[in-house]
């Protein structure tokens, strides 16, 4: 069973500073996380190992400081790491960016089961995933919240659709992406903190990328444009709540009891 | 009736009404029943006669002076957040509610210091701190607690072991003595020898002494990062064992808690609420705060080489908001978890010397065991404070479950008094633990505090019946 797992570094704070002319995040410097929703979906694909054997491969595009996620992924038990680090993919949109993503797979043979995180806490577009899935033409479900079955042929899931729930079973390969809380992820573990530092990384840069059509990467493969990006305005007008419906309420009324409406 | 208290009557009423806003006054049935117990019904329900929200010291001082020469009993009340049954009206009379006097006045950045108003919460004062880069420690742990509440009851928290308890933050009280006067104990300065600082003994004296109705703390310069460790072992003793082992290392944790596998089965099982880390019988969960990253990774791999040296199955590592938040909220939990788990509680709050905690806990267990109770032991390793949770399971009757806690109740406090420990660590004497502090401190003590009491309050007007007794 290999299991690929796409993950990528983004900032810590949801506090960073935008490029207004690029419309791109002001990386350099900021201090980094692995992006919360791909510890779900690293917690998925180690357990899916322990259940049933195989691999547990970490797949990211990034600079080369992408590393520390690679190292904090290892003591949490991934067996092996890819990063496609090149300056010709510099400013990638959805559409490069899986392409990119996609061209790793295959350079990598390709992958029983991807798993993706249903979004970035940076992008947000939770577009990735099913993007992926299709430049490798493979069957994929988005928005996962359990893994009802799992074998060494097939994975049953439910997908959360809003306003019903849907179980889907796919032969492998395929893809999916996992929603947060779907489990707990575990935590890094220092028992495994000298291995990981020790552990190769294998770093691919874009010539080592089968049929590599140098128009579908970075800013060049990008037909996204942004007309501008701009922090939303911090006025005392607007108060945004993030979380499930029931975070959202605690939250609510932590507000509510500060401003003493209570 | 111990104490010859005047009954109230609409004269009494109407005065109340004269000095304060008759729409911030409420009487006889018409004072809900949240208003008069805390978090801990279980150690007292009493209504008062009148109840009243005050905005002013004036507005206290004249309720004060009234009840005094009045012989009217007086309960001052924060939040109603406390676990030993201290906000509630014993033999009646006034209860003055202190939460709409919550002003937080502009954080003093030259002495590091913020005054605030008794009825604002700890957090808010906390974030007002934050809002100029400081900090202000102390956190019981109950978001809607007041800052009030939390210095008349000397309230801890799994801080404490870096930072200390809140009475390391007073600076200096404004208070009402029984007798209507405005006092002011200490003023805003760092050291005092000006005779007794009584400041130190009004915190923590749980409303029997004086009325507080403002109080400056000290803040301290606020750490940039913060970073938890999840530390399993095989066992209990192995786990109590590693705390001195941490303490020792150059780095100071922030808190060190233990949780047994158990609980963390009891919060899983009630609240679907699970601990990152599935491993060992017993985990340690350690915070550090640090700095600067660089700190606080030296930290971590100090404590984490430290443990895996004392035995422990592995350290795991909390170092982003997220992963913080899913080791800490299942230790949040635990009070909630047990009270699905069980029909009923009674808790045991003792704090022993730190070298000592493992055996208490054992001892604990079994004394519980000896008399049919369920008990979960848990809390601050880091400081010795440990609640002894006794958990009722259906079945039990009123009478069965009264008497085994009470039977239980009396030999854990003995065995913390046989291993050099206090009756209570952070919750107070209150209501419900009154019968068990004569024995504990013994006659001699019990006078000395008798006579610190009738210094402040000689008419015994001030949160009558509680920590202490005059029967």
């Amino acid at each position: 069973m290999k299991i690929i797992v796409c993950m990528k570094q983004v900032p810590l704070s949801s506090k960073v500073e935008i490029d207004e002319e690029t419309g791109n995040l002001k990386r350099m410097g900021a201090a980094t996380r692995t992006n919360p929703f791909d510890l779900f979906a690293l917690e998925c694909a180690l357990r899916i190992r322990d259940q049933i054997g195989g691999t547990v491969t970490v797949l990211t595009m990034g600079p080369q400081q992408t590393e520390t996620m690679i190292r904090d992924a290892y003591m949490m038990g991934a067996d092996d790491a890819v990063i496609l680090s090149d300056r010709k993919f510099a400013g990638s949109d959805v559409l490069a960016t899986s392409y990119t993503l996609s061209r790793g797979i295959r350079l990598l043979g390709g992958a029983d089961l991807i798993i993706c995180g249903r979004q970035t806490t940076d992008g947000d577009t939770a577009q990735i995933g099913p993007a992926i899935a299709e430049h490798l033409h493979l069957p994929h479900a988005a928005w996962v919240n359990a893994i009802t079955d799992v074998n060494e042929k097939r994975i049953q899931v439910r997908q959360d659709l809003a306003s019903v729930f849907q179980i889907s079973e796919m032969k492998y390969p395929c893809l999916i992406t996992v929603d947060k809380d779907i489990c707990v992820p575990r935590l890094p573990s220092y028992r495994r903190k000298a291995e990981a530092a020790a552990k190769p990384i294998r770093m691919v840069s874009c010539q080592d990328l089968p049929d590599p059509d140098m128009t579908r990467f970075g800013l060049v493969g990008s037909p996204t444009t942004v007309e501008r990006i701009f922090p939303p305005p911090a006025g005392a007008g607007s108060v945004t709540l993030e979380g499930t419906a029931a975070e959202k309420a605690g939250q609510l009324f932590d507000l509510l009891a500060a401003a003493k409406y209570f | 009736m111990p104490y010859p208290y005047k009954k109230m009557d609409e004269q009494d009423f109407a005065y109340i009404r004269s000095v304060t806003d008759p729409s911030r006054v409420w009487v006889g049935e018409a004072i809900a029943k949240e208003f008069y117990h805390d978090e801990m019904p279980e150690y007292g329900v009493f209504p008062p006669e009148l109840y009243v929200e005050v905005l002013t010291k004036e507005e206290v001082s004249a309720i004060m002076k009234y009840a005094y020469g009045q012989n009217i009993p007086v309960v001052a009340r924060g939040a109603g957040t406390g676990l030993a049954g201290g906000a509630n009206c014993k033999y009646g009379g006034i209860m003055l509610s202190l939460m709409k006097m919550n002003k937080i006045f502009p954080v003093d950045t030259q002495n590091m210091t913020v005054t605030a108003q008794p009825g604002a919460l700890i957090s808010e004062v906390a974030a007002a701190a934050a809002e100029v880069g400081l900090f202000y420690p102390p956190d019981p742990g109950e978001k809607t607690a007041s800052i009030g509440g939390s210095i008349i009851t000397n309230a801890g928290g799994m801080r404490a072991v870096r930072y200390g308890v809140t009475r390391d933050y007073v600076r200096c009280i404004e208070a009402v003595m029984p007798n209507g006067d405005i006092v002011h104990f200490s003023s805003n300065v760092v050291k005092n020898t000006t005779g007794f600082d009584v400041k130190d003994l009004v915190v923590g004296s749980e409303g029997i002494l004086c009325v507080c109705t403002e109080v400056t703390l000290k803040l301290i310069p606020a750490p940039n990062c913060t970073c938890t460790l999840v530390i399993p072992f095989d066992s209990l003793e192995k786990c109590i064992d590693c705390v001195p082992v941490l303490l020792r290392l150059p780095f100071v944790p922030t808190a060190v808690e233990f949780l047994e596998r158990e609980l963390i089965d009891i919060v899983e099982r009630n609240l679907h609420k699970l601990l990152p880390v599935r491993e060992g019988a017993a985990v340690l969960i350690v915070m550090y705060d640090a700095s600067s990253r660089e700190e606080l990774t030296q930290c971590c791999d100090a404590a984490a080489a430290a443990a895996l040296e004392a035995g422990a199955l592995d350290v795991a590592l909390a170092d982003t908001p997220e992963r913080i938040g899913s080791v800490w909220s299942v230790r949040a939990a635990i009070l909630e978890g047990m009270k699905a788990d069980s029909v009923g509680q009674e808790e045991c709050d003792v704090v022993v010397p730190r070298s000592r905690i493992a055996e208490f806990v054992k001892a604990a267990k079994s004394i519980c065991l000896s008399h049919g109770v369920v008990v979960e032991p848990c809390g601050h390793a880091g400081d010795g404070n440990i609640h002894t949770e006794m958990l009722r399971q259906p079945g039990m009757t009123d009478e069965e479950w009264k008497s085994a806690t009470h039977a239980c109740l009396v030999e854990l406090y003995a065995k913390s008094k046989e291993l050099g420990g206090q009756l209570s660590g952070e919750h107070g004497i209150g209501n419900g633990r009154l019968e068990f502090l004569k024995p504990f401190i013994g006659d001699e003590m019990y006078q000395l505090y008798r006579n610190i009491k009738l210094a402040f309050d000689p008419k015994l007007i001030l949160n009558p019946g509680k920590m202490i007794t005059f029967d």
